[in-house]
């Protein structure tokens, strides 16, 4: 029986179709009470006084909170960030207030009645703005802040938070090589989630100490130890639960309702309160994906080999840093592409500005950093006359060669790039040099092309585990700490056991949602990781499971249990497969004919711990940043009007290197996915702000999603290099269909319109002002 | 013009199950359905209209329950994706993979339902027009799409 490699269907899926899965909003508790949060209307500015008394007399009103009230600063990588903004806000939508109501209504209310003064300050309103001279501060004393998890330098008098660096070779001799050159400077726009479900929290504090959480994060344990630590809580004391999620793309990785949803509660005698974000919130005030400038040099020779980059990236980390010290150095890690450069200067700044702050998007800043390396390859092809495609395969990263962070690739560490380009070359009907085709009248044809690769630039010390208990008819109980949002680890996991144990997946029982009172720890539900991590523990169980199932059995049926097997719920002689004994006469000990009982219950246990990975050095980036690479190339066909500049999206197409496809149906799900939020961002999503920093687009009408009818057709392909060390060979694919996506369609626009476009999103009014200089 | 100044007891036609419940006035139909009546198929997902996470049917039209009042809904027939049972629409989005994290999925299902007992020989341009309404941010659409139109030729066979 084979399970991996089959489109089992979601173990939750039933639920999904019948309103009956779980949500963490589904779930109402009576004598709950309701925060509301009261938010910046600006982007910079001082707080004279927070008016809270007439608030405070209003109906239902249990507590008000200020800045004042909270003593400490919050940051995963460096504590910059006040839960409640204190002196001064840094953002539209940042927290400044929180009122506690027995009613949502009377909580909206009296959220209402506190006055807030302000005095207007100057804004930072990009990174390069950030670092102009004279440029508004965002923090006055960023070098003062405590680094929680280093490595990160704030500079204090100036908006930089953090600076990645990568040296690599010799800058002078890769350019000396160079006989062709190519400068560029980007700019793209921060980027929302939008995931579906809005951010929520729920906390009561019990008089025996302990604190129950339940929120929509990705990241249960991670709540778990910052509440530990910010409120000196023992960590066994908090517990953190998360149902079923909606979406999350990165966006619920950071801990922020679940430290204001703690102070509600104990405002209010630990009673349960619940925080949770309307979707204006959600856009203004819970965290964004980085927006980033770069300045990209590429230099090769003659026949097009890649010789030199020196690459400057300015991230839009925001009014505070969260994980963006953490994407500077994923940036820094994989900044040359999946292309072999072997003179490298890489500098990646985080930049403070008045903007909501980042945290990690689907890609972990990947998706722009690719932007843009794969728009300067296509103006490299363009300079040598060189095809898109071949200018890629002839640098496609191989195994051997040495990333920016100087890690000496082999095939299973990296997967196979160039098969991946020969691939999408059939799957295209690729024809090498085509020029954009005229289709009728103003429509022109064009197809751009992209690469991409990422590893998952992870802790050194990610952990993971799994638990099977068995039920007595034989079948399984799997636990994990993997968060299902949308993503599948739970069917993935279940899809490994039942592989392992050879036995039908209908024998593997999961629970959709993760407690850090029951579930073993699984580090974070990010970076593409689960599959492999979680994978990695679900096999050691399961060996584990087989060790005492076949011990337990050898003495059953007097042999060694070096001679038994399992299948199919029973463990046999391998020579004699008739002598078995059923897993339902063991998993609960067994039973002689005369009474008497040996063994217990059977319990698999694994644990796996990310390994061989190292921090990158602070001079020259080296070091290891994740266990392996996911690597693929992408394309994107449009068909644009040259009269008024709309466009259409034909295809979109993705060849990855998965390793070992697992569900084939998810995975090509979470591509075509990814693809769909890459054409998105490319083509209309944009977190815009005013002069004064006001955020312009915090609602579904303003930051425009996708819908259908404007999705392409999709191509997806996948080529299978094993990764050795991975569950069945699987790499990393969950993020990945997004990466390449919006440089792909950039370079295809800028093929057809006859333009450079460096910039996103490409509207019509954008690809018009380019053309024409916005003349009429 | 309706008025409903005080609070007061009403009646909704919910599945065809008759529900009694006290709204506020400002209440709306999601809140009430969700918080009152405990059926949270139908999701918030930005209580503007724009998303369609909180879509069911009202005398046989997708409706955003975000967007009408409780009050409104009285003397309605009121369909929510509890009232689907084994439809050919749910197991053909299950068999395409029509959802990831499925918070939308209540909202698709109660649009393309609809569509499919108002337009049951609608061609594809037809139903993307009717799945405009709904934003999935997992999916790539066209296994929504495809599910629809599995679902639709199933029904048209039988």
């Amino acid at each position: 029986m084979s399970t991996v490699g089959e489109s089992v269907r979601r173990k939750e899926a039933p639920n999904k179709v019948t309103g009956r899965a779980k949500y963490n909003m589904d779930m109402q508790s009576p004598g709950t009470l309701f925060a509301e949060l009261v938010t910046s209307p600006h982007a910079h500015a001082r707080i004279r006084k927070i008016d809270t008394q007439n608030a405070s007399k209003m109906g239902g009103v249990k507590a008000i909170l200020t800045g004042d009230d909270v003593a400490f600063l919050c940051g995963e990588v460096l504590e910059d960030r006040p839960p409640l903004a204190k002196g001064k806000v840094r953002y539209f939508g940042e927290p400044v207030a929180m009122v506690v109501a027995t009613s949502e209504a009377d909580a909206i209310l009296a959220s209402l009645a506190i006055e807030v003064d302000y005095e207007m300050l100057g804004v930072v309103n990009s990174p390069l703005g950030g670092l102009e001279k004279n440029a508004p501060l965002v923090h006055e004393r960023a070098g003062d802040y405590v680094k929680a998890k280093p490595p990160v330098s704030p500079e204090s008098g100036t908006n930089i938070a953090d600076l990645a660096k990568i040296r690599k070779g010799d800058m002078a001799q890769g350019w000396k090589s160079a006989s062709v050159t190519v400068e560029a400077r980007f700019s793209l726009p921060p980027i929302d989630h939008a995931a579906m479900e809005t951010r929520s929290a729920k906390v009561e504090i019990l008089h025996d100490g302990r604190v129950l959480v339940q929120s929509t994060t990705q990241a249960p344990f991670e709540v778990q130890k910052l509440l530990s630590k910010y409120f000196g809580i023992k960590q066994g004391k908090v517990v953190v639960e998360t149902p079923l999620v909606g979406g999350a793309f990165g966006g619920k990785a950071t801990v922020q309702l679940e430290v204001l949803a703690y102070l509600a509660s104990k405002a209010v005698d630990g009673r349960l309160v619940q925080l949770v974000n309307s979707r204006e919130q959600d856009l203004a005030t819970s965290p964004v994906g980085t927006g980033l400038q770069a300045l990209i040099k590429l230099g090769a020779d003659e026949k097009g080999r890649l010789s030199a980059a020196e690459l400057t990236f300015w991230m839009d980390a925001g009014a505070y840093t969260d994980s963006s010290p953490r994407m500077a150095r994923a940036i820094a890690a994989e900044c040359t592409g999946p292309y072999r450069v072997d003179n490298v200067s890489c500098d990646t700044y985080c930049v403070y500005t008045n903007h909501t702050y980042a945290t990690a998007y689907r890609g972990f800043a990947h998706m722009p950093m690719t932007f843009c390396i794969e728009r300067a390859m296509d103006k490299l092809a363009k300079q040598l006359h060189m095809d898109p495609l071949q200018i890629r395969q002839l640098n496609a990263i191989q195994p051997g060669d040495t990333t920016p962070t100087q890690v000496t690739l082999n095939l299973s560490r990296l997967g196979d790039l160039r098969a991946c380009i020969e691939r999408m070359e059939t799957l295209l009907g690729w024809e090498p040099g085509k020029a954009p085709t005229h289709i009728s009248g103003d429509l022109v044809r064009a197809i751009g092309v992209s690469c991409f690769w990422k590893t998952s630039s992870s802790p050194q010390n990610a952990i993971s585990g799994a638990i099977i208990t068995f039920n007595q008819e034989g079948s399984m109980n799997l636990a994990t700490g993997a968060v299902e949002f949308g993503a599948g680890t739970k069917t993935t996991s279940a899809q490994i056991l039942a592989e392992r144990m050879d036995m039908s997946i209908d024998d593997v029982y999961i629970h959709s949602h993760v407690s850090t009172k029951v579930d073993p720890e699984h580090w974070k539900t990010v970076a593409s990781l689960s599959t492999f991590m979680v994978g990695r523990a679900v096999l050691d169980a399961a060996d584990d499971a087989i060790r005492q199932l076949k011990t337990l059995a050898a003495v059953i049926l007097r042999c060694s249990p070096k001679d038994l097997a399992v299948s199919q719920g029973r463990v046999y002689i391998k020579d004699d497969p008739t002598m078995n004994v059923a897993f339902k006469d063991i998993v609960h000990g067994y039973q002689y004919p005369e009474g008497n009982s040996i063994g217990g219950q059977i319990m698999g246990r694994g644990t796996y711990i990310v390994r061989h990975l190292s921090p990158l050095n602070p001079e020259d980036g080296e070091g290891r940043p994740g266990p392996s690479w996911t690597v693929g190339c992408q394309a994107v066909e449009v068909e644009l009007n040259q009269r008024d500049w709309t466009y259409r999206i034909l295809r979109a197409a993705t060849v990855i290197d998965a390793g070992r496809v697992i569900n084939p149906k998810g995975a090509r799900g979470m591509v075509m996915g990814g693809m769909c939020q890459g054409l998105g961002y490319a083509s209309r999503e944009a977190v815009r702000h005013d002069a004064e920093g006001h955020l312009l687009t915090n609602q579904l009408r303003t930051y425009k999603l996708m819908r259908v009818g404007e999705q392409p057709k999709y191509l997806v392909d996948f080529v299978e290099t094993a990764q050795i060390d991975a569950p069945y060979g699987a790499r990393a694919v969950g993020e990945h269909g997004v990466l390449g996506i919006p440089s792909a369609l950039a370079n295809a626009l800028s093929a057809a319109a006859g333009i450079e476009i460096d910039q996103l999103p490409a509207t019509p009014e954008m690809l018009w002002t380019l053309k024409t200089g916005g003349i009429l | 013009m309706l008025s409903y100044p005080e609070p007061g007891p009403l009646t909704l036609n919910v599945n065809g199950d008759m529900l009694s419940l006290t709204p506020r006035p400002a209440d709306t139909l999601l809140y009430s359905l969700r918080q009152e009546l405990g059926l949270t198929g139908a999701k918030p997902g930005c209580e503007n209209g724009d998303c369609g996470a909180c879509t069911v049917m009202v005398d046989g039209l997708p409706i955003k329950s975000c967007l009408m009042l409780t009050a409104e809904a009285e003397g309605r027939e009121i369909r929510t994706v509890e009232g689907l049972n084994n439809t050919v629409l749910q197991d053909a989005f299950m068999d395409a993979w029509a959802f990831q994290c499925g918070y939308c999925t209540s909202g698709f299902l109660m649009t393309a339902h609809a569509l499919m007992e108002r337009e049951p020989e609608a061609d594809e341009a037809t139903i993307v027009e009717w799945l405009r309404s709904n934003l999935c941010r997992c999916t790539g659409y066209e296994e929504i799409v495809q599910a629809v139109k599995a679902a639709l030729e199933q029904t048209q066979r039988s």
